[in-house]
C-alpha cells in the first residue's frame, strides 16, 4: 500500500496480497533484497489504470464522469504491514551496504525521503489520469492537483534528503572541505537523478499513452469523415436519380463495395497480388457498364510478369461480359496454386455462337485468346445462346513464383 | 416445389427496415411466423414458435447468430438455420457454418433465390453460395494430391471438389448437375456432405487456415 507494488504483483501473479507481502519482509529482512526490489519494480511498474481498459462506451462514459469512480479500498490494513517492511528492509539493507555508522543515518533519511517523493509522483500521475483537460502541465505533474497533502509530501521528501546530505557534511565535517564539496555534489546528482527519474519515467510513458488515445480519436473523425464523403454523396445521388433504377442499383452497389472493403478490409494489395488486380478490375467494369461484378477468389499468387496478362484477359472478359451478354450479373472465380492460376468469367446472359463470331469483333480473339497463347496460356471459350457465356483463362506458373498466402 | 404447406420461418435481424423488407419478399411464398432483433428475443421466439426455417443473420446484438443457435439446438433440433449476412469475412462464414447453420447467403439475394434456399434448407439440404464454395476450397486446400485416407472427414473427395469449384464459378445445382452429368439430388448430397465435414472436421490445415483469420 506504500506505492502498490505488492498487491500489482499479487495481482499479475495472481497469488494473495498478503503472501507477497510476507515474502518481500522476509526478502527485506534477509539482507535487504526486499527492499531494493521493492523500491526498483515501484520505480519502473506502470500505475494499474494502464491494465484496464473497458468498452470504449463504458471508457467514455468513465472520460465523461458517467460512472462512480472506483472505491478505494482504504480499509486493507497490509499497508501498515508493508510500511513495517519496507522501513526495517531500508533500515537493513543501509547497514548492510555501508556498514553501521556515521553514514548509516543519512542513508536512512535519505531513502525515506525518496520513497515520500516518489509517493508523491503516484499521486500527481493518479491525478493526471482523472484530468479532463489532456493536457499537461509540468507543475501539475509534479504537484497534482497541489492541495496541503501534495505540498507536505514534497517538502518533507526534500527536507529528509536534504537533512541526509547535511547529516553527512557533519558526520565527515572533520575531513577536508573539498570532499565534502565533491561529496555534496555527487550525492546531489545522484539525488536529483533518483527523485526526478521516476517522474520523468512516468512522464514520457503517459505522453506515449496520450499519443495513442489521440490517435484513436482522429480515427474516429476519419471514419466520420469517410461516412460523410462516401455515404452521404452516394444518398444525395440516389436521391437525385430516383427514377433511373440502373444508376441507383449502380450507385449502391458501388457503394456497398466501397463499404464493405472498408469494414472488412480484403487487405489483398491491388498493384501486388492477382486477387487484388482482379478485384480492382472486377470493380472498373461495375462502375462502368453497371453489371454486378462477384469476385470469389481461392489462394492468391503475387502479380508478376505471367499473371498480368491473365488480369487484362480477365478483365476484357468481363467487359464483354458486362457489355454484350445482357446478363446483371458476371460471377468470377479464380484459382490460385503455386504451379498454375485459373480464372473463369462467367454470366448468364444472351450467349453466342463462337463459331459464327465475325472476324472483325477482335476483342475475344485478340485481347482474350491471343494474348493468353502469346503469354504461354491458353483461354477457352464455351457459350451457348439463350444460356450464358464462360470464358476460362489459364496460365501455367514457372516453379519459382513465390506463393503468396 | 409448392406441393409441401408453407415453410414457417422466422426472421431474426437486428435491422427493423431489413426484417420488414424480407418478409415483404418471402411473404407470397412462405409463412413468416415470427421475428426477432437479438438473442434472447430470437430464443424465446424460435422456441415458441418452432419454425422450420430460421434466416438468421451473423451480427446480432447478445452475441451472435452462433449464440443463437447455440442455445436453441437442443430444444428445437427440427429447425434449420440459413445464415443471412452483409459479411463477407471468412470468419464469419466459416464459423457461423460450425455453428450450425445449413447455408449462408449474402443479403444482396434476391426473393426467389432466398425463396428456393428456404425450401432447400428446410429440406435438410446445404445452400452454398459462391463465395462459400470459395472458402470452402480454400480451407480444404492441398488435399486432393493425397492418396491415403486417414480422416474422411478431413478432405474433400474429387467428385465434391469439383462440385464445390463449379459453385464458386457461380453455377446453380442444376447447371452443376447437367455439367458433371449427375442428378440434382446427387448434387446436394455432395454439398450436404461437404457442410458435413466442415462442420465436423478437425483437419490440423482447417484448423490453421481458420485461426490464421482469428476463427478458433
Amino acid at each position: 500500500m506504500l506505492g502498490g507494488v505488492a498487491a500489482g504483483l499479487a495481482d499479475h501473479l495472481g497469488v494473495d496480497v498478503m503472501l507477497v507481502r510476507v515474502a518481500f519482509v522476509l526478502t527485506a529482512l534477509l539482507g535487504g533484497f526486499g527492499a531494493a526490489m521493492y523500491a526498483g519494480l515501484w520505480m519502473i511498474l506502470p500505475s494499474d489504470a494502464r491494465f484496464q481498459s473497458d468498452t470504449p462506451g463504458l471508457e467514455a462514459a468513465t472520460r465523461l464522469g458517467k460512472r462512480p469512480s472506483r472505491a478505494s479500498r482504504l480499509e486493507d490494513g497490509g499497508w501498515l504491514v508493508a510500511l513495517g517492511a519496507v522501513a526495517l528492509g531500508v533500515v537493513v539493507l543501509a547497514q548492510s551496504l555501508v556498514g553501521s555508522g556515521f553514514v548509516f543515518w543519512p542513508v536512512l533519511l535519505g531513502a525515506v525521503g525518496l520513497a515520500v517523493l516518489w509517493r508523491q509522483a503516484d499521486e500527481a500521475q493518479r491525478e493526471r489520469w482523472a484530468d479532463t483537460t489532456g493536457r499537461i502541465d509540468p507543475v501539475r505533474a509534479v504537484l497534482g492537483r497541489g492541495g496541503p497533502a501534495s505540498y507536505a509530501r514534497l517538502a518533507a521528501g526534500v527536507l529528509l534528503l536534504g537533512g541526509a546530505l547535511v547529516l553527512f557534511a557533519v558526520q565527515t565535517g572533520q575531513a577536508g572541505v573539498a570532499r565534502d564539496v565533491v561529496f555534496a555534489g555527487v550525492l546531489g546528482v545522484v539525488g536529483l537523478a533518483l527523485t526526478v527519474g521516476p517522474w520523468l519515467f512516468r512522464l514520457a510513458a503517459d505522453l506515449t499513452e496520450e499519443r495513442a488515445a489521440r490517435v484513436r480519436s482522429q480515427e474516429r473523425a476519419d471514419v466520420a469523415a469517410h461516412l460523410h464523403d462516401s455515404v452521404l454523396q452516394t444518398l444525395a445521388l440516389i436521391q437525385k436519380h430516383a427514377e433511373d433504377g440502373r444508376t441507383v442499383a449502380r450507385l449502391a452497389r458501388a457503394q456497398e463495395r466501397d463499404l464493405r472493403a472498408w469494414l472488412y478490409a480484403d487487405s489483398a494489395a491491388t498493384d501486388t497480388s492477382l486477387a487484388g488486380a482482379l478485384r480492382s478490375a472486377a470493380a472498373e467494369v461495375e462502375d462502368g457498364h453497371g453489371v454486378a461484378v462477384e469476385v470469389v477468389t481461392v489462394g492468391d499468387v503475387a502479380l508478376a510478369e505471367e499473371t498480368r496478362p491473365v488480369v487484362l484477359a480477365a478483365r476484357e472478359a468481363m467487359v464483354n461480359a458486362a457489355k454484350h451478354s445482357g446478363a446483371d450479373k458476371v460471377d468470377v472465380y479464380v484459382e490460385a496454386a503455386t504451379d498454375r492460376v485459373e480464372v473463369f468469367v462467367r454470366d448468364r446472359g444472351g450467349g453466342f455462337d463462337p463459331e459464327v463470331v465475325p472476324q472483325d469483333r477482335l476483342g475475344v480473339r485478340r485481347s482474350i485468346i491471343d494474348r493468353m497463347q502469346r503469354h504461354g496460356g491458353a483461354a477457352t471459350v464455351r457459350s451457348t445462346p439463350g444460356e450464358g457465356t464462360e470464358v476460362r483463362l489459364s496460365m501455367p506458373l514457372p516453379r519459382s513464383t513465390e506463393e503468396n498466402r | 416445389m409448392n406441393a409441401h404447406a408453407a415453410r414457417r420461418v422466422v426472421i431474426v435481424d437486428d435491422h427493423a427496415m431489413f426484417r420488414t423488407g424480407v418478409r415483404a419478399e418471402i411473404a407470397s411464398a412462405v409463412d413468416v411466423v415470427g421475428e426477432a432483433a437479438d438473442v434472447d428475443e430470437a430464443v424465446g421466439v424460435i422456441n415458441a414458435a418452432r419454425p422450420d426455417v430460421v434466416l438468421l443473420d451473423v451480427h446480432l446484438p447478445g452475441g451472435g447468430g452462433v449464440e443463437v443457435m447455440r442455445r436453441v439446438s437442443q430444444r428445437v433440433p427440427e429447425t434449420r438455420f440459413l445464415a443471412l449476412s452483409v459479411s463477407d469475412a471468412a470468419e464469419d462464414v466459416i464459423g457461423t457454418i460450425r455453428g450450425g447453420a445449413r447455408g449462408y447467403v449474402t443479403k444482396s439475394i434476391t426473393g426467389p433465390e432466398l425463396v428456393a434456399a428456404i425450401d432447400r434448407v428446410a429440406d435438410g439440404d446445404a445452400v452454398f453460395s459462391p463465395r462459400l464454395a470459395g472458402f470452402v476450397l480454400d480451407a480444404f486446400a492441398g488435399t486432393i494430391e493425397v492418396a491415403q485416407v486417414d480422416e474422411d472427414l478431413d478432405r474433400l473427395t474429387e467428385r465434391e471438389r469439383e462440385v464445390m469449384r463449379l459453385i464458386a464459378r457461380g453455377y446453380a445445382y442444376k447447371e452443376v448437375a447437367a455439367e458433371l452429368f449427375i442428378s440434382i439430388k446427387t448434387v446436394e448430397t455432395h454439398v450436404s456432405s461437404v457442410l458435413r465435414k466442415l462442420q465436423l472436421s478437425s483437419r490440423h490445415e482447417l484448423t490453421r487456415w481458420a485461426s490464421d483469420r482469428r476463427l478458433l
